[in-house]
């Protein structure tokens, strides 16, 4: 990087489209802070006493914050990225033994009258590594090796903020899949990502009920059909090899077809009994051809058949044994199976309830009563977006949505820009994880994603969330102004 | 290096944004656009509807006298979302239940069946008006048993204990009253019976609400809108009886130890003076936590003390029937009132048939038929016009004539009367006997003429003859309510309804009954302040006779009608004679005479069982 930029070049190429879209993000939220922490006896709105007086103080000091930002340089970042990593990996451990327990997790540090989370701190720092691993000369994804090592800078921060109880903000970091997606990892880990989640929902619901007159649990049903398909979908995707394709629709799907129709038509009896057969059969078919073509994707293929037939099976385990007792709760909410609205599904019932009263245009500023009176809870920050709904209605959420389009699609154009591996990763980082929040909690607010506790980025209350968004897109931004320097020759 | 091929990507990623995007509007417009009661149950959620109860108009009697008035009581009421953590022993012991009950209530509050508006998120009646003792306790105590609160009701207390029936109750409200009525909610007080029944929407006035903005945790946060759609609570009307309480006391005393009932009218107005059912009991018995248990005691008497006899007992009128009678005959040409004479030797003797008399000259005119109260005569006057096949084509044709004078009279059908319950008792018509004796004719049906027979009258029906002949012709419909305060009374109760029969054939019948005072059967009723008018009836039972009497004083403007009404009372002249006489010397005079007293305590002292 050139020492002679000086920073009104900087500020001449600086995004400030996406600056723009911070500023009506951060002001909106604050607003919508206001609706949600209004207290009938003390109306006003920037006291000390208030949440929304707070927040007012972040967001003045997160503008300060992104100021300042921008003042260092991007090579600061590439050199700083390791010990960078490091450092926060040594806080996110340390943190688990010093923090206080609050509310059974073990992630805020007291300094002073603040408490932080470092886990809202640790997300740059991956994204700068994982950006810098991946900028080496001769970087292969599609080497096994590689991959998983890349994986460990992701596993490794999961892991500690579960030890801290925080698994919600730990899946913010698969985020980083989509990442390495974009960086080449096979579209096939995604696919098989996604298949597991339809195949454990589907299990999960459907396990206990009948496929029409016959004595079979629809659940396994579905789930051993759905393998079967993934898998020769598979095939054919990766493999190009019509024959084998052929072979498994053929056989394997005739098989299925006879089954049902002999017990459906005939004499009924537990058609899974046959599935499992001929997944068996494919699953040996495939291996085979693995053996002779010696080509991995079949072995890959395999492995994922596999696991896919068996998953059924082990997913009881995983439901009954290994998740607890609030998660499980939290599951069968979203999926309709336990509508208990006073316990359990209290939460999701009362956001609905929320967003639902808005109507197209709300209710009006300060005018909401769900969020106000506490029906819908953690309404300033988790499920803020109530407020917003309640508040400002259709146009306020939908328009709260359109602006997050448009600022994600404005980070992947900013990110595609970068002149090298580093920056682009770094940008589609700060891209994804806005994504994954946007969609975890909004979708967890209507109801159709799990109640999985973390903030909607600029709109829920928190100094730690705000200050830690704020360092991952203006640490961008700067890099993004410094784009015409390429940091690797 | 640039890698055209996952350069694509972008695509992919942005697509899968827009995605997520465009799918969480499509669920929000599937929230917020489509119609849906998630509005209603946001406010539902928020708002609390504080009733504001109104206060129930008082009653006073005819003289301005307070009967009936207010007094503050306090309702336990819980929210059972709120309860938790409840001491339920201390709660039992505050207020002196047992664990049992208290289990067996909440369980009560909790089906929807027993209570139907039941909610957890809304107050409902655990414990309905507690002692002034218990809720002092409770107050001070009422921190610690959270969900549970005190509401401030009123309860209806009695200056007297009389008119049970005519003034009626104040209770809780049924399933079914609720289900009839959207104002009412669990909990509310309705009137049960007498006039807080009929008078309930008059009386009760109209609920107030304010509107309170409610927290998760049912914190008042304030008023919404500031209170601008509140609505303040209408107090209901007081009203003022015709009753006059001092005439129902000594009438309620007269009947102590008796069935029956006495009614009194004023003749011009129609207003009930004083309306006794006996057995009675005390309006304050059927208030507060006692009402259950006295109500299930009183149903299961034999003796029905509950049933206002006045108004929903019906009774054969006996030998009072006969003057409407004699109207009927005289109107119809039947019978001259001085030239038609009919024999009556020992009673009524025709071909085999008889009906017995008293001894009496023979044969004998209209007057001195209805002072002796001949049987004989009435008898004939039936029999002859029933048989008057020159006037009426068929004995059929007969009977519709008689039955419209009588329906024009006031009978078969009800009066009217402001108060609930009312019978309309029994007039027979040509069909009635046309499907129950197939063949008949007049020497069948005679003993209807004496008030015997299918013929049935309630009491009032039978005051109400009374005040038709002091009026010479016409009556207003019965009523128990004089005035409202701040309304008019309904205009059927002011209504005059003339009979079919002209008014000088009014002044025969007037004149039979004086002689009945001065020289017949109603001897006992003559005094020598005012000319009263009566008539005596011994109706026939299967046990003892009824006693009967009907009259009204004095002769000329005639001040009130009475009858009065003692089962297995034997004679007309030994109860119904001198109780009515008592009843309008006591209202005429406004005391009784040193002799009448004396009369009055040694009737209320006589037990007919």
């Amino acid at each position: 990087m050139q020492s002679d930029s000086t920073n009104k070049g900087i500020f001449l190429s600086l995004d400030w489209i996406t600056i723009g879209l911070y500023l009506i993000l951060i002001v909106w939220g604050w607003f919508s802070v206001c609706g949600a922490c209004y207290d009938y006896d003390s109306p006003d709105l920037l006291s000390f006493d208030l949440k929304s007086g707070k927040q007012f103080v972040w967001i003045l000091t997160s503008i300060g914050l992104a100021c300042a930002l921008l003042l260092i340089e991007k090579r600061f970042y590439y050199n700083a990225s390791t010990p960078l990593y490091i450092m926060m990996m040594l806080i996110l451990l340390i943190t688990i033994f010093v923090a206080p327990d609050t509310k059974g997790s073990r992630s805020w540090i007291p300094i002073g009258p603040l408490k932080l989370q470092p886990a809202e701190f640790a997300k740059f720092t991956v994204a700068l590594a994982i950006g810098k691993y991946m900028d080496r000369f001769g970087f292969n994804m599609s080497t096994l090796r590689e991959f998983l090592k890349l994986t460990t800078f992701i596993f490794v921060p999961m892991l500690l903020i579960i030890g801290q109880k925080e698994t919600g903000t730990a899946l913010v970091y698969l985020s980083f899949f989509l990442v390495l997606y974009r960086e080449g990892m096979t579209g096939s880990v995604l696919f098989a990502a996604l298949a597991f989640v339809a195949f454990f929902i589907i299990g999960v619901k459907y396990a206990n009920e009948p496929m029409g007159y016959m004595p079979t649990s629809a659940g396994e049903f579905w789930v051993l059909l759905l393998s079967l398909v993934c898998t020769i979908i598979l095939v054919w995707r990766y493999c190009k090899e019509p024959a084998a394709v052929r072979n498994l629709v053929c056989f394997a799907g005739g098989t299925y077809l006879a089954a049902i129709l002999f017990s459906a038509y005939v004499i009924p009896f537990n058609v899974c009994i046959v599935q499992i057969i001929v997944n068996v059969g494919a699953i040996i078919y495939l291996f085979v051809l693995y053996v002779y073509s010696h080509s991995y994707k079949y072995l890959l293929i395999t492995i994922f058949a596999m696991l896919a037939t068996g998953f059924f099976y082990g997913e009881d385990l995983i439901f009954h044994r290994v998740l607890r007792d609030h998660q499980r709760d939290r599951i069968e909410v979203l999926l309709g199976m336990n509508s208990d609205i006073s316990g359990k599904g209290y939460n999701v019932h009362q956001a609905k309830i929320a967003i639902g009263s808005g109507g197209f245009a709300g209710k009006g500023f300060l005018k909401g009563t769900q969020t106000k009176l506490k029906y819908v809870p953690e309404q300033d920050t988790d499920f803020i977006f109530c407020t917003v709904g309640e508040e400002e209605g259709f146009i306020g959420s939908a328009g709260v949505l359109l602006v997050y389009l448009v600022f994600i699609l404005r980070l992947i154009v900013l990110a595609e820009r970068q002149p090298d591996t580093w920056g682009r990763v770094y940008g589609y980082s700060v891209m994804s994880i806005f994504l994954f929040h946007l969609a975890i909690n909004v979708g967890m607010v209507l109801g159709i994603a799990p109640v999985i506790g973390i903030p909607l980025p600029f709109f829920s209350y928190g100094g730690s969330s705000l200050w830690g968004f704020t360092i991952l897109l203006f640490i961008f931004l700067r890099m993004d102004a410094e784009r015409n320097f390429k940091m690797r020759s | 290096m640039k890698n055209f091929q996952l350069e694509r990507r972008q695509y992919i990623i942005g697509g899968l944004a827009m995605v997520v995007v465009l799918g969480y509007i499509l669920r929000l417009a599937f929230l917020q656009l489509i119609p849906n009661d998630y509005e209603e149950i946001a406010w539902n959620n928020a708002l609390y509807r504080k009733v504001i109860y109104p206060i129930r108009g008082v009653i006073y009697d005819r003289n301005g006298r307070l009967l009936v008035f207010n007094q503050p009581a306090y309702d336990v009421m819980v929210i059972m979302r709120e309860v938790s953590n409840l001491d339920t022993l201390d709660l039992c012991n505050t207020l002196h239940i047992s664990r049992q009950t208290f289990e067996e209530r909440i369980k009560t509050i909790q089906n929807k069946d027993k209570n139907p508006g039941y909610s957890a998120y809304s107050q409902q009646l655990f414990m309905p008006q507690i002692s002034e003792s218990d809720f002092q306790v409770f107050q001070e105590k009422m921190f610690r048993f959270r969900g549970f609160y005190i509401r401030e009701r009123t309860t209806r207390q009695y200056e007297y204990g009389y008119a049970a029936h005519i003034l009626g109750d104040v209770a809780e409200v049924s399933a079914a009253d609720i289900e009839k009525d959207d104002y009412y909610r669990a909990g509310d007080f309705i009137g049960k019976q007498g006039v807080e029944r009929s008078y309930e929407e008059v009386l009760r006035g109209q609920k107030g609400v304010e509107i309170l903005l409610r927290d998760s945790r049912g914190m008042i946060q304030g008023k919404y809108k500031d209170g601008a759609e509140d609505q303040r609570p209408h107090p209901g009307s007081d009203i003022t009886l015709s009753i006059d309480i001092k005439l129902q006391a000594l009438g309620e005393r007269l009947m102590q130890g008796k069935r029956g009932s006495i009614v009194a009218i004023e003749p011009t107005t129609g207003e009930v003076l004083c309306m006794v059912s006996a057995p009675s009991y005390s309006p304050q018995d059927l208030q507060g936590k006692q009402r259950g248990t006295k109500i299930m005691q009183m149903l299961s008497d034999p003796s029905r003390p509950m049933l206002n006899r006045a108004v929903s007992g019906t009774y054969p009128p006996g030998s009072t029937f006969k003057t409407s009678q004699a109207l009927t005959f005289m109107q119809e040409g039947i019978v001259d009132p001085d030239h038609t004479f009919y024999p009556c030797n020992g009673g009524f003797h025709y071909k085999n048939q008889k009906v017995g008399c008293h001894a009496h000259p023979s044969p004998l005119s209209l007057k001195p038929a209805i002072a002796t109260s001949c049987n004989g005569y009435f008898c004939w006057g039936l029999v002859n016009m029933f048989g008057n096949r020159s006037k009426y084509s068929s004995v059929q044709d007969a009977m519709t004539r008689w039955k419209d004078y009588m329906v024009s009279m006031g009978f078969g059908y009800k009066l009217g009367i402001d108060l609930p319950g009312e019978a309309r008792g029994m007039i027979p018509n040509a069909d009635y006997y046309d499907k129950h004796l197939g063949r008949w004719n007049a020497l069948t049906v005679k003993s209807i003429s004496i008030g015997q027979g299918e013929v049935t009258l309630t009491p009032l029906q039978i005051a109400n003859l009374g005040a038709t002949i002091a009026n010479r012709g016409y009556y207003i419909t019965p009523h128990v309510v004089k005035s409202i305060k701040g309304g008019a009374i309904a205009d059927s109760l002011t209504y005059k309804h003339h009979t079919m029969v002209s008014s000088r054939y009014y002044n025969e019948v007037v004149a039979g009954m004086r002689m009945a005072v001065t020289e017949g059967t109603c001897k006992g009723a003559q005094n020598p302040w005012y000319e009263v008018c009566g008539k005596t009836g011994t109706a026939q039972n299967r046990g003892h006779d009824h006693s009967v009497f009907m009259g009204f004083a004095p002769r000329n403007n005639p001040q009130i009608a009475v009858s009065v009404y003692v089962e297995n009372g034997g004679y007309g002249a030994t109860f119904g004679v001198p109780i009515g006489a008592l009843i309008m010397e006591q209202y005429i005079r406004g005391e009784l005479s040193p002799a009448s007293q004396a009369q009055a305590a040694a009737i209320a002292h006589r037990v007919v069982n």
